[in-house]
């Protein structure tokens, strides 16, 4: 046991410029896996953090929009008999567009223009400053990246434009409150009343908001949030044309979040596939040059134990440093990252893909292992 | 004088296609402690083959040997690994030892592999491997060694765990004349001193004159056993007058016999 890491770490540290290349190889490939691991969670994130993140347990369509929140229209009719059913403790309307925020003058931070009912479920929890006050009014509460992207603070106005009738209309905000990220749709959120929304989103025709306007979805708050199947079965029953789906439900049918995730996925699971065959082919080419040293080792009463042990423990060695360079440097760079670039170092995903990569050490090096355990000790007198 | 080495009747064949090739044919032979013997031959008479399967690492097809009383291929694969590196020291042509480790640590893996990695035996195998003339080259890298160096360092290895055999492949076959007659004489004197037995295996005829005996083998088997005193011309030519047929009685068995 002791003679193998003594053999190891005596061969490692004896040619460690050709051991430090190739844990560099390691990092690098370490370097791609997180990246795309966070790559993955920040889209999907960007897609799903608002819906993902509602104060509310059970997401109501129209039931012919099969899911998708764009299709979907829930009028006010609707929304009462859902506040009506028996465990239903609160409903919000939400409106779903998307508006242009002024920067220093130039139309430049595209955003999801969230309609809320102030102080029902759906309006996000302000971090600084109010929640919205009331349903008409033009004031917002922007979530924290339009804050750093914008510099706008709580108090200040930001100005939105959107397409009423095919004109460019711009509209002034007060900033009344900032919350966590919301975002949704790949972009940061801003949130007005549901009354405001009705009357500054795009729209064909341009016009005042309706008093009670019809939104896309309704975000519904449980009394008991364990009973959350019950009362699903429940408002899907006693309600008409409506389908009420769990937030999980929800976010995997906004549009590309699926194959978005899947595409990640796959890419992450080639980057692993690569690891295992370049570590697998930098042991086994390792292994071959050394077989007669192996078979001399052998000869003079190494056991096989040793000998693969050693192998192992290289192996081992070689991807812990390269996934400890490999997940410092991620680290690093993600410091570097400008806010709006959707890389999310979440620690869960990071350390699945840690994990992964420390596996894929010795998973690659099995055939090396595998190889060494095979030579013969006669190749040490030429025999083999 | 107590046997080290008893090989009887030993035989190795190959199957090679649809016949059997016969390397090694009804070879036997006893060393005692202390003896140092050259096995020698031209290429493909099956000295290689027959130090194979002295050594544990290649089963005779038949016939037995036994290494200080010990059967070698009554034991299991691992325990005859266990047995070579107790009983058996190498050096080997080439490759003789672990690149990545100074002369002291080539010498003391083997006190690692057999937990006998101590003060006594570290001090040991330094002065083995001052014996050898290396005093200066203890912590140096193979591969800032000369040839003669580094096989004086595979010698010091293969005699630290005091083996009751040591046999050798060819140790002279990469070094100059002066050299090789320097690392056979160290071979020899060491084994005299220390009460091993030592085979060489040399198709150089030049570097006979440090064994106690002189084995030859001819298309895989036992040739003349001469020693370096007598005339050594019928090594080289089997029809010179000095040459003989070698006795069971020099065989030291009664009812064995070799052609």
């Amino acid at each position: 046991m002791f003679t193998a890491f003594h053999l190891a770490f005596k061969e490692i540290w004896r040619n460690r410029a050709r051991f430090l290349l190739f844990g560099l190889v390691v990092a690098l490939i370490t370097l791609l896996i997180l990246f795309i691991a966070a790559l993955g969670e920040g889209l999907g994130s960007g897609n799903r953090e608002y819906l993902q993140k509602l104060n509310g347990e059970l997401i109501v369509y129209q039931d012919t929009a099969r899911l998708s929140i764009a299709a979907s229209l829930v009028g006010c009719d609707t929304r009462a008999s859902v506040r009506s059913v028996e465990g239903v403790q609160d409903e919000g309307p939400i409106g779903f567009s998307s508006a242009t925020v002024v920067v220093d003058g130039t139309p430049s931070l595209d955003v999801s223009l969230i309609g809320v009912a102030p102080g029902q479920p759906g309006e996000p929890p302000s971090i600084q400053g109010a929640g919205l006050a009331r349903k008409s009014a033009r004031e917002t509460v922007i979530d924290r990246t339009v804050a750093l992207l914008t510099g706008a603070r709580v108090g200040d106005t930001v100005t939105i434009r959107t397409v009423q009738g095919g004109e460019d209309e711009f509209y002034t905000l007060q900033v009344v409150g900032i919350s966590e990220s919301r975002k949704y749709s790949i972009r940061p959120s801003i949130f007005v009343p549901i009354v405001a929304w009705d009357e500054i989103r795009a729209k064909a025709r341009p016009g005042a908001g309706a008093e009670d306007p019809a939104c896309n979805v309704v975000a519904v708050k449980l009394e008991d949030p364990s009973q959350i199947d019950v009362v699903r079965q429940r408002i899907q029953e006693r309600v008409n044309g409506v389908e009420a789906v769990d937030r999980e439900t929800a976010y995997e049918n906004t549009p590309g979040y699926t194959a978005q995730q899947s595409t990640l996925n796959t890419q992450n699971g080639f980057a692993l596939l690569i690891g295992v065959l370049v570590i697998g082919g930098f042991f086994q080419i390792q292994t071959l040059q050394k077989v007669p040293q192996i078979g001399m080792l052998k000869a003079i009463g190494t056991p096989n134990s040793v000998v693969a042990l050693a192998v192992l423990i290289q192996i081992i060695v070689t991807t812990l440093v390269g996934v400890a360079i490999g997940g410092l440097s991620s680290f690093g760079l993600s410091l570097l990252m400008p806010p709006g670039i959707p890389i999310i170092f979440e620690p869960r995903s990071s350390a699945t893909a840690i994990l992964s990569i420390l596996l894929m050490g010795p998973i690659g090096g099995l055939v090396s292992i595998r190889y060494s355990l095979r030579v013969e000790p006669l190749i040490a007198l030429g025999l083999g | 004088m107590a046997i080290a080495l008893e090989a009887r009747s030993v035989v190795k064949q190959y199957q090679v296609g649809s016949g059997t090739v016969t390397a090694v044919d009804e070879v036997s032979f006893t060393l005692e402690r202390g003896e140092f013997v050259a096995l020698v031959g031209p290429s493909g008479s099956g000295k290689t083959t027959m130090l194979a399967m002295l050594a544990g690492l290649l089963q005779p097809t038949s016939g037995s040997i036994a290494i200080d009383g010990q059967e070698l291929f009554g034991m299991k694969e691992s325990a005859r690994a266990e047995f070579r590196r107790r009983k058996i020291g190498f050096t080997f042509q080439a490759n003789n030892l672990v690149p990545y480790l100074t002369a002291l640590e080539n010498v003391d893996l083997l006190l690692r592999l057999n937990g006998q990695y101590n003060a006594a035996g570290k001090r040991r195998a330094k002065e083995l491997l001052i014996l050898l003339g290396l005093e200066e080259r203890l912590n140096v890298l193979p591969r800032q060694l000369s040839g003669g160096q580094q096989q004086r360092v595979a010698i010091a290895r293969s005699l630290i765990n005091q083996p009751a055999l040591m046999l050798s492949d060819e140790p002279t076959a990469s070094l100059d004349t002066e050299r090789a007659y320097q690392v056979v004489e160290t071979l020899a004197s060491l084994v005299h001193e220390q009460g091993n037995a030592g085979v060489m295996v040399t198709h150089d005829l030049r570097m006979v004159d440090y064994a106690d005996r002189i084995i030859q083998m001819v298309d895989g088997r036992l040739g003349q056993i001469v020693t370096p005193k007598d005339d050594l011309s019928c090594l080289s030519d089997p029809n010179a007058a000095a040459c003989r047929m070698i006795t069971a009685e020099e065989l030291g068995y009664a009812e064995a016999g070799a052609a």
